[in-house]
């Protein structure tokens, strides 16, 4: 058969002439916020961005009303509106990515990974010392609350969600109050039930223990909604092929929920990575590299952050503070964007 | 219901038994038209070549294997298409002569005239069943002082006004999956398509539902343009005045025949239409 086959369009896409009509709204707008501006009281980059914004919605509206009517008028003013709350999102996520980036490279130099603070003092010259110990704390005290929160978490999303018991509904109850426990409580928790009566002595397991308190409530809250979005077919799919509930759950509800349990991680990992109260009273916050989470005080990226800002007070100081938060931040990326991956690969 | 041990005897005389509908009265517009029409989705070509005309007043059966496009023809009628993201297609489908896809379309105006009822009923579960059958007109802001009427008319047309005229203030999960769906054939009406379309709407129905359904529907051709994709071929004899038989020999679906549906069941064309009909395959 020699059939022409026509190339495939996507007529429902937005043609070149569509984007410069919108592309010149966009601009024009620009150019009457600034004339608002220079010529009126508005001033500053708030009257600047509201001038824009009040002129962006005028000016689509009237041209989309013009064009094609008055409800395709109204559907605009939600376009901007959307389009607007995204760009409100941004600006402060890229105002501190932006800011701890062109701060934060002053304090990197090549030790920083593999050195500590035991013989350095934050007001030392920037390549003295490095934040090993508290790059290695974090890893430490963060992997341990999530390997003993993840199974506890995922249990108690399991068995609101599956056997969904007497219980449920006040644990459930419970599971949302805690989210809300302020984290100084959780390391007081852990210093007045374990270290003051049991160990009398601070660690990095007791930093792991409150740092648990705090990551149980995200993850059984979420995967809890996760679990709740696998349709209940494939619960009677798996049951009605002789699985037991168990086998049910391992093979086939929790696969189907993986990349929501991820994202549970993440969400999880995200509430106390940035913790400095509680580690300060529960593992205290060493200077020197510990790898022992059983004994001894252990350092932690905020931490040394902390430390760094509040002790120091020269430019050396500071620029160490700025340097930490980069690494925490670079390394919190790194982290979520390899689980994100690792989720979304197809299995087998 | 299967296919397998019916003969194509009994079909076509069930087909006959038809009178076929006259296409084309003024007051209905001049139908639906495709012109070529290709589909994509992203590098796969899923559907080759569709010249077919869905003349105003008529009901049109598309059949063929699973798998074969008839769907996703359905869907390019309307321009729900578009909603999956990889999706690509050519050709015109002409609604009245004009181009659904030409460029300063409004394609809510389009889905307006081109209403679709789904495969699986899906009423709005917030809703009641009222609220339900009038939801069109709050979602296309059409005013309509007389809705009282308009919700009689529409769940009569449905075949349903005898089933819930006392409960319309129920929810419409409370209904019967049969009803459920006249229910959503209710919906579709009250904003007073040209067209309507319908995706296998008794795939999940039993056969006192279906039965309802195909009255509504022979009921719902004198006013309107009726397309439908059924896997039952009796389904297809017993409603469509005319027949369109899909098929993909793994490549992209093409239209193998398409004919009055007395002459498809009784003397098709084509040896795959007729081993298709016979239920000597697929």
């Amino acid at each position: 058969m020699n059939k022409v086959i026509p190339a495939p369009q996507k007529p429902w896409q937005p043609t070149f002439i569509d984007k410069l009509e919108d592309f010149s709204i966009l601009v024009g707008s620009l150019g009457v916020a600034g004339a608002i501006v220079k010529f009126t009281g508005f001033n500053g980059k708030l009257g600047y961005f509201f001038a824009f914004f009040f002129t962006l919605l005028v000016a689509n509206f009237a041209f989309h009303f013009l064009k094609r009517g008055m409800q395709a008028a109204k559907d605009s003013i939600l376009q901007v509106l959307t389009a607007m709350a995204i760009f409100v999102t941004l600006i402060p996520i890229v105002s501190i990515v932006a800011t701890v980036v062109s701060k934060g490279y002053k304090g990197l130099h090549w030790g920083l990974l593999t050195k500590d603070m035991a013989l350095a003092s934050v007001n030392d010259p920037i390549a003295s010392g490095g934040l090993l110990h508290a790059l290695v704390g974090t890893i430490i005290m963060v992997g341990g609350a999530l390997i003993i929160s993840f199974p506890i978490g995922v249990l108690t999303a399991l068995y609101l969600t599956e056997i969904n018991g007497k219980l449920a509904r006040p644990i459930k109850f419970l599971v949302q109050a805690m989210s809300g426990v302020p984290s100084i409580v959780a390391g007081l928790f852990i210093l007045s039930s374990l270290i003051y009566p049991v160990t009398k002595a601070l660690s990095g397991l007791m930093g792991s223990l409150a740092l648990t308190i705090l990551m149980i409530p995200t993850i059984a809250r979420t995967s809890e909604e996760m679990l709740r979005l696998i349709p209940n077919e494939l619960r009677e799919a798996g049951v009605a092929l002789g699985g037991t509930q168990w086998r049910t759950v391992a093979g086939v509800v929790l696969p189907a929920a993986k990349s929501g349990l991820v994202t549970a991680i993440i969400l999880g990992v995200a509430r106390i990575i940035g913790e400095t109260a509680p580690l300060l009273l529960v593992s205290g916050g060493g200077d020197s590299l510990n790898t022992n989470p059983t004994s001894g005080a252990m350092g932690s990226l905020p931490y040394y952050i902390w430390k760094a800002f509040l002790t120091g007070g020269t430019p050396e100081a500071f620029a160490r503070a700025w340097g930490g938060m980069l690494v925490l931040l670079s390394f919190i990326f790194i982290l979520f964007g390899l689980a994100r991956y690792l989720s979304g690969r197809k299995v087998g | 219901m299967t296919t397998s041990h019916v003969t194509p005897s009994s079909l076509s005389s069930v087909a006959s038994a038809r009178t076929l509908s006259q296409p084309g009265t003024a007051l209905l517009g001049n139908g639906l038209e495709t012109r070529g029409v290709h589909a994509w989705f992203g590098k796969k070509h899923v559907l080759s070549d569709i010249t077919l005309d869905f003349a105003a007043g008529t009901v049109t059966a598309l059949i063929g294997p699973s798998g074969c496009g008839k769907s996703t023809f359905l869907r390019t009628l309307n321009r729900m298409h578009e909603f999956i993201p990889t999706a690509a297609m050519a050709g015109e489908v002409l609604l009245d002569g004009k181009d659904i896809y030409a460029p300063g379309i409004d394609v809510t105006k389009i889905r307006l005239r081109v209403g679709m009822v789904f495969q699986k009923p899906n009423p709005f579960p917030s809703m009641t069943i009222g609220q339900n059958v009038l939801s069109g007109l709050k979602l296309a802001q059409i005013k309509n002082s007389n809705t009282d009427d308009l919700l009689e008319s529409c769940l009569t047309r449905a075949g349903l006004w005898n089933e819930v005229k006392d409960r319309l203030g129920e929810h419409g999960g409370a209904l019967s999956g049969g009803q459920q769906q006249r229910l959503c054939i209710a919906r579709s009406l009250a904003v007073e398509p040209q067209v309507l379309l319908m995706d296998e709407p008794c795939s999940a129905l039993d056969p006192g539902s279906t039965f309802r359904i195909e009255e509504t529907i022979a009921d719902l051709a004198k006013t309107m343009t009726i397309v439908i994709v059924t896997h039952n071929m009796q389904q297809a004899a017993r409603v469509s005045d005319y027949t369109a038989f899909f098929l993909s020999d793994g490549g992209p679906g093409e239209m193998i025949e398409a004919a009055p549906t007395s002459s498809i069941f009784s003397s098709p064309q084509n040896k795959r239409t007729e081993d298709y009909v016979t239920g000597r395959f697929g």
